[in-house]
Formats: structure tokens, sequence, C-alpha cells
């Protein structure tokens, strides 16, 4: 990320909750510095006021306000959860009704086994497809036996879908934006 | 906070200490002055003894990061999932092609006619069509673009 591509985190006035106007090249590098991870010391946030020039009240309130508006997704441990044994993946995909789709996605979201549920575009006619969950587990018949059960307990058996399992992953990066996988 | 219902058999692989450290730590650290001491005082450990985990588990490659999750469309990215049609014989110098692009953050075979799925991150929005465009030029073959339309929140958590 560089300054010259003007972000609107960097646009936008920093006012930030509680502490009021913050610097924004502070801010900048404070974000820096929370992708490369949270400093494992007692008092991390002060850490990284001394990293950014911020102060560690600014750093804390920064990092909350982030956090509501949605900015940052989570803020712990980044597994591999491939190294922990979670080794079947598979993207399931349904083909819904426009108006349902909404629903839906909030049901299946809620399934425990589900760690991501995105509505995306149809691409006809080769691609029906309009919502899109992964499902990882310790196996493959564990998985399909999830997907069983919410198949049967949402009542989708006649909603076409299908199993996409991953069988290589031939790029995995840290997750600097996203946890795909 | 959701658990799955399944942990796989990894209680050989981690201690009790570890196994604690990573199911807590998934859902996050307390905004407090000292936030490892906190969580250390919940598990009942040292906060010593939860620092040095942590950081035996990244040494290890258990874990890739501790920090957040930067949200890549909030933060001013463009953000794709894209598809790609690939005949057998072809796969793997396609792969090849489509990973030398920087823009391209994770790349899995899967198993369907659309056979290669990946992730696009673009520093900006706009640059997604020409990273995809890119992409069609250097490998001769179609790609489908599957931006997100809309974000269900799950509770991601992986229990060991």
């Amino acid at each position: 990320m560089t300054a010259s591509s003007s972000p609107e985190y960097l646009t936008v006035v920093p006012e930030i909750a509680g502490v009021g106007p913050v610097s924004a090249w502070g801010l900048l590098r404070l974000r820096q510095q929370l992708e490369r991870g949270l400093p494992l010391t007692p008092r991390p946030y002060q850490a990284l006021a001394e990293l950014t020039g911020l102060s560690e009240q600014e750093v804390m309130a920064a990092i909350r306000q982030w956090q509501d508006q949605g900015l940052i997704k989570r803020f712990g441990l980044v597994v591999r959860h491939r190294t922990l044994g979670y080794t079947a993946n598979a993207m399931v995909v349904w083909d819904i009704p426009d108006n349902q789709v909404l629903n839906l996605g909030r049901t299946l979201a809620r399934a425990p086994f589900v760690t991501l549920c995105y509505q995306r575009p149809r691409r006809l006619p080769d691609w029906p497809y309009n919502l899109f969950c992964m499902i990882h587990g310790v196996d493959r018949q564990r998985v399909l036996s999830q997907l069983a059960t919410l198949i049967a307990d949402q009542g989708l058996e006649q909603t076409p879908h299908a199993v996409l399992f991953s069988t290589k992953a031939y790029r995995q990066r840290g997750g600097r934006y996203v946890s795909h996988d | 906070m959701s658990a799955m219902t399944e942990c796989p058999e990894t209680t050989g692989e981690f201690t009790e200490v570890e196994r604690t450290v990573i199911n807590r730590l998934q859902t996050g650290l307390p905004l407090v002055h000292s936030p490892y001491k906190a969580v250390a005082d919940e598990l009942g450990i040292s906060e010593q003894v939860l620092l040095h985990t942590l950081q035996n588990l990244l040494d290890r490659r258990i874990l890739t990061r501790f920090g957040p999750m930067f949200h890549a469309g909030e933060m001013g990215g463009g953000l794709t999932l894209a598809a790609m049609r690939i005949p057998e014989q072809d796969f793997e110098n396609v792969a090849a092609k489509v990973n030398e692009f920087d823009e391209v953050a994770h790349n899995y075979r899967r198993e369907h006619e659309l056979n290669m799925w990946f992730v696009v991150a673009t520093e900006a929005p706009d640059d997604i069509a020409r990273v995809i465009a890119g992409i069609e030029s250097s490998t001769g073959y179609p790609v489908y673009n599957m931006p997100k339309e809309e974000e269900f929140h799950v509770h991601l958590h992986f229990p060991v």
C-alpha cells in the first residue's frame, strides 16, 4: 500500500473516536506495522506507539475504530489450518433465486463448519451459482456428512449445488489481505 | 462464539498449553495495556509462558502471523475471486503463468470443469480489470471474474 493511492482512511480527516484528530502518517505507519503482526511483548500497543510516533492511547483507539468500521476483520491468530489438521477444503456453491439469496446466505453462514460465505455474480451459461461457502474439515467424508446435514436441516434437497474440493494449492501467501483458503 | 463440531486428531502434535492458546487466541486479543497478561490470567498460565508459546508456534510456522486480518475491499484495495477452465495437458504451464502475477494471492486446483481458482488482490479497485486482462493475454484462456456482492459474517474458528 503506497500513500499515492490515497485510500479512504487517508483522505478522510483521521478523527479517531475518543482521542480526536490523529496524524494520518502515523495511522499509515500503524497499518503497515500491524500487517507484519502484533509485537510479542508485554505492552504491544506501547511498542506500536514507539514504532509509529503515536501514543499508546491513539494506537488502541485507532485499532478499536478500525474494528468497529469493519476494516479489521479479526484480531487474533492467523492459523495455517492445514498445519492444524484441517486438510479437506471444499468450496460449496449454490444456485439460489435472487430474492432468497440474502436469507439463505445468512443461514448458511451460521453453520459452525462454514468458514466463508459470499454472494457472487453468476456467469451464465457456464456458471449458474451465486452463493459460495467454504467448508474446512479434517477429511472429505466428514465435510460431505456436514454438508448432508446442512442440506437436510435447511430443506435444500432441490437446490442445485456443486462441491469443489481443492486438490492442490499452487500458491498460498500470508494473509495480508485475505484468508480465502 | 461458535466452534466447529469436529476437532482433528491433533492431540499428539500440540501440548495442552499450545492447544489452549491456539483455541483462545483465534477469537481475538483484548484492547488493554497488557493484553497478553489478561489472556494468560484467563487461561491460568503466566504471561511469559503465553508469549513463549506464541513465539514458538510462529517459529515452527504453525501460525502465520499474530495480529489483525485487514479487509482489503474496505481498505481501498481491489479484491476478487477468479476462475479458469484449463485443459489437463496445459494446467501446470498456465498455473505457473498465473502465479507470475504478484496480485494473485491464492491459487487452487479444484475438481470441476472450472478447475483453477485464485484470488486477485490489488492496491486500487480499478486495477482488477487490468490484471485479469493481463492474465487472459498471458495464458490465452478466458478468466471468469466473480467479485463479492455480499459477505455473510461467519465465526472462523479451527479448534485443535
